[in-house]
């Protein structure tokens, strides 16, 4: 008699991705798809596509999904969670669409505060655009708009979006956790699996950040895609939780209306 | 329902209340943010949920979010905020979600001035974002009209699931008139939408995109869109004939303020024998090219009369069929006075 | 007794499962599936602990996990 200890969540459809052999995209789907069901929550998710390598989310989950414009999803999220608080709203990026066009919104919507989960995918580089410089591209690193290595006398650092988030005040959850390493997936999955049962719980906006890679637009195998992530990315894009609901706001700040 | 004395801004706010939306997401810009600040305060009292945006960029966006899940919503802007908005409303149409914009329109270009302008023509009727797609343009010349066509614009955005805009100007969005609204839709009572992101439960997944990567399917789409819009203007024109008859001297087209202005002028020369009657287009798209072209048939001269360099002409042309169209325009935020226009109709007259 | 299966036709070959076995027993196939990739295969079944690394690694859910009896959880998932 076998018993099935891992097969395919219901949340993700049995169908074939367009993911590059070895994308960690697929691995993301995957646990997105396992906390949806673990949390019972697929019937009323719904999803936000990006711009970029997963533009066609919304043909792997098995759930309601929309297609924003490049770095718009949180602003649709809000639209969407406002008016409908019951619902599970995710949306799901990559650098260009969150950390660059999009920076406005993200931001924006995590200080108001919107009880929204992000997935965001960052991966160093813009993938389905053929692989330019992203605004989290390490220095150095080669990528087609910077064919010598970014420089950072010219294009600034790369921009870790999980500590500029964690510096607002208003509550939310905010960690980063990695896939490219077969035990960062676990902790990963129990981050993105906390950062939704915040919104079930209706307690706050939370982003999870997976540092994640791009072997074909990183000219690497899916395994030395992998250690290069391990090697160059994990030491500058800390891994952990940043921030979580209960920490404690600025001293002094008055919060309530008092006396009119 | 009474009558009050209602700014414009504040009056459309409230028709949207009243039409059943309960959701306004929008960011200031001189001359409307008073819509935004209105439902700010009125929105609590039903219930209702008005979110300042980052941006009108997020704005949009925003709206499309919340319209993809089938409630109504709208937001507002003035010309350089509605150029921000112009990626969104694309997508919108493309997506075929019902949303309702608010364009108080300012002289432009650029960030140009706070005062009334009817230079967004063009960008309302012909260039709101990429691709082959319309948005149902109503324009209003009142207070009273603006607050009904809000509540039409609503029930049209629905029954196309197209956008549609309310185009105004400042004057429209400033003063202060009568109106009446009818009766509050309860949202409750509004049919649910099908295709609406709802969670889901019991039912396939929807999805709502705007990306068709097959060109058969994008095709369709395009063709899908076109008969939308032929629909459209086989039963939404609207337009106001005034003083119309056979044997005007002049047939001046205005829309919006530039109508009322014109009005004045149009009453003084048929006091003094003069007659001069009025084409007044209320939907800019679709505009009514064969209630114009007769019109144009029964008079000598035409002239169209705007606040900008002439944007509403090229229809007027378009409608005359090669038929001589004069000019009169003021930009800047220049209002012209009736005795103004009357000038211009007189010397169109004389020439 | 674990055992897992890999789909051979849903495997794209990237060979992730073969670097997170820590019993080294998965290797790559010298056929191709139908899509043209070298799919993974088990070399060694009978030293499989049953960690599910493999199959939580793999990009493509192409790997499922059944056991026959006890289950040791190595780790939380």
């Amino acid at each position: 008699m076998i018993q099935t200890i891992f097969s395919r969540p219901e949340s993700l459809r049995n169908v074939s991705t367009h993911y590059c052999p070895g994308c960690t995209h697929g691995v993301t789907h995957r646990l997105t798809a396992e906390v949806l069901d673990e949390l019972g929550v697929r019937e009323r998710a719904v999803g936000i596509a990006p711009v970029g390598c997963a533009v066609l989310a919304y043909n792997y989950f098995n759930c309601d999904f929309a297609e924003a414009a490049h770095g718009r999803a949180p602003a649709m999220a809000t639209g969407m969670k406002r008016t409908h608080p019951e619902l599970i709203v995710f949306t799901y990026q990559g650098d260009g669409d969150l950390a660059s066009i999009g920076m406005a919104e993200i931001i924006h919507a995590a200080n108001r505060g919107e009880k929204i989960t992000v997935i965001f995918i960052n991966n160093a580089i813009y993938g389905m655009t053929g692989g330019q410089m992203a605004p989290t591209t390490m220095p150095n690193q080669r990528a087609t708009t910077c064919p010598f290595g970014r420089d950072v006398n010219y294009a600034g650092y790369p921009i870790r979006m999980a500590d500029i988030l964690s510096g607002l005040t208003t509550p939310s959850y905010i960690v980063r956790a990695n896939v490219n390493t077969p035990s960062g997936i676990p902790f990963a999955k129990r981050c993105l699996r906390k950062a939704f049962q915040y919104q079930v719980d209706g307690r706050c906006f939370s982003l999870v950040e997976f540092v994640s890679t791009c072997p074909t637009n990183w000219g690497m195998s899916p395994i030395k895609a992998c250690e290069w992530a391990s090697s160059d990315m994990i030491p500058y894009y800390q891994l952990g939780e940043f921030k979580t609901p209960d920490d404690p706001l600025p001293e002094g700040l008055k919060t309530d209306k008092g006396d009119d | 329902m009474a009558r009050v004395l209602m700014k414009g801004n504040e009056a459309i706010g409230e028709a949207a209340v009243r039409a059943g939306c309960r959701f306004f997401f929008g960011y200031p810009i001189t001359p409307q943010t008073e819509i935004a600040e209105y439902l700010a305060k009125r929105f609590p009292e039903v219930g209702g949920y008005f979110i300042q945006a980052e941006s009108e960029v997020a704005a949009i966006n925003m709206i499309y979010g919340a319209a993809c899940t089938g409630t109504r919503v709208f937001t507002s802007s003035s010309s350089p905020g509605i150029s921000l908005m112009s990626e969104g409303m694309s997508y919108i149409a493309a997506s075929e979600v019902p949303v309702v914009v608010v364009n108080i329109v300012r002289a432009g270009p650029g960030l140009g001035g706070i005062l009334p302008s009817q230079g967004d023509y063009w960008q309302a009727t012909r260039g709101m974002g990429h691709g082959d797609f319309r948005l149902l343009v109503l324009a209003p010349a009142s207070v009273q009209e603006a607050a009904d066509l809000v509540m039409l614009a609503f029930d049209l955005a629905d029954k196309y699931t197209n956008p549609v805009m309310i185009i105004g100007d400042g004057i429209i969005g400033q003063m202060m008139e009568p109106v009446e609204f009818r009766e509050m839709i309860d949202p409750a009572t509004l049919p649910k939408k099908p295709w609406a992101l709802t969670g889901a439960k019991g039912r396939a997944p929807n999805i709502i995109t705007s990306l068709f990567l097959d060109p058969i399917v994008l095709e369709a789409l395009n063709q899908r869109l076109l008969k939308k819009y032929r629909r459209m203007e086989a039963e939404e024109k609207r337009w106001e004939e005034y003083n119309v008859s056979d044997g005007m001297e002049v047939l001046v087209f205005a829309w919006g303020t530039m109508s009322r202005i014109s009005k004045t002028a149009i009453d003084e020369l048929k006091n003094e024998g003069i007659k001069v009657g009025l084409f007044r287009p209320i939907t800019l798209y679709p505009f009514p090219y064969e209630a114009a072209g007769e019109a144009i048939g029964r008079a000598k001269k035409i002239i169209s009369v705007e606040l900008s360099t002439g944007q509403m002409i090229d229809d007027v042309k378009l409608a005359g069929c090669g038929k001589d169209v004069a000019f009169f325009g003021r930009q800047g935020g220049i209002v012209p006075t009736p005795e103004e226009v009357k000038q211009e109709f007189l010397k169109l007259i004389e020439r | 007794m674990p055992i897992i299966k890999v789909h051979r036709e849903v495997c794209k070959g990237c060979e992730l499962c073969n670097y997170a076995c820590p019993q080294q027993i998965i290797g790559m196939s010298k056929e191709l599936n139908k899509k043209g990739y070298f799919f993974a295969l088990v070399k060694d079944p009978g030293r499989c602990i049953g960690c599910c690394m493999c199959a939580i690694t793999c990009p493509d859910v192409a790997i499922e996990v059944g056991v026959r009896g006890t289950r040791y959880m190595l780790f939380e998932y």
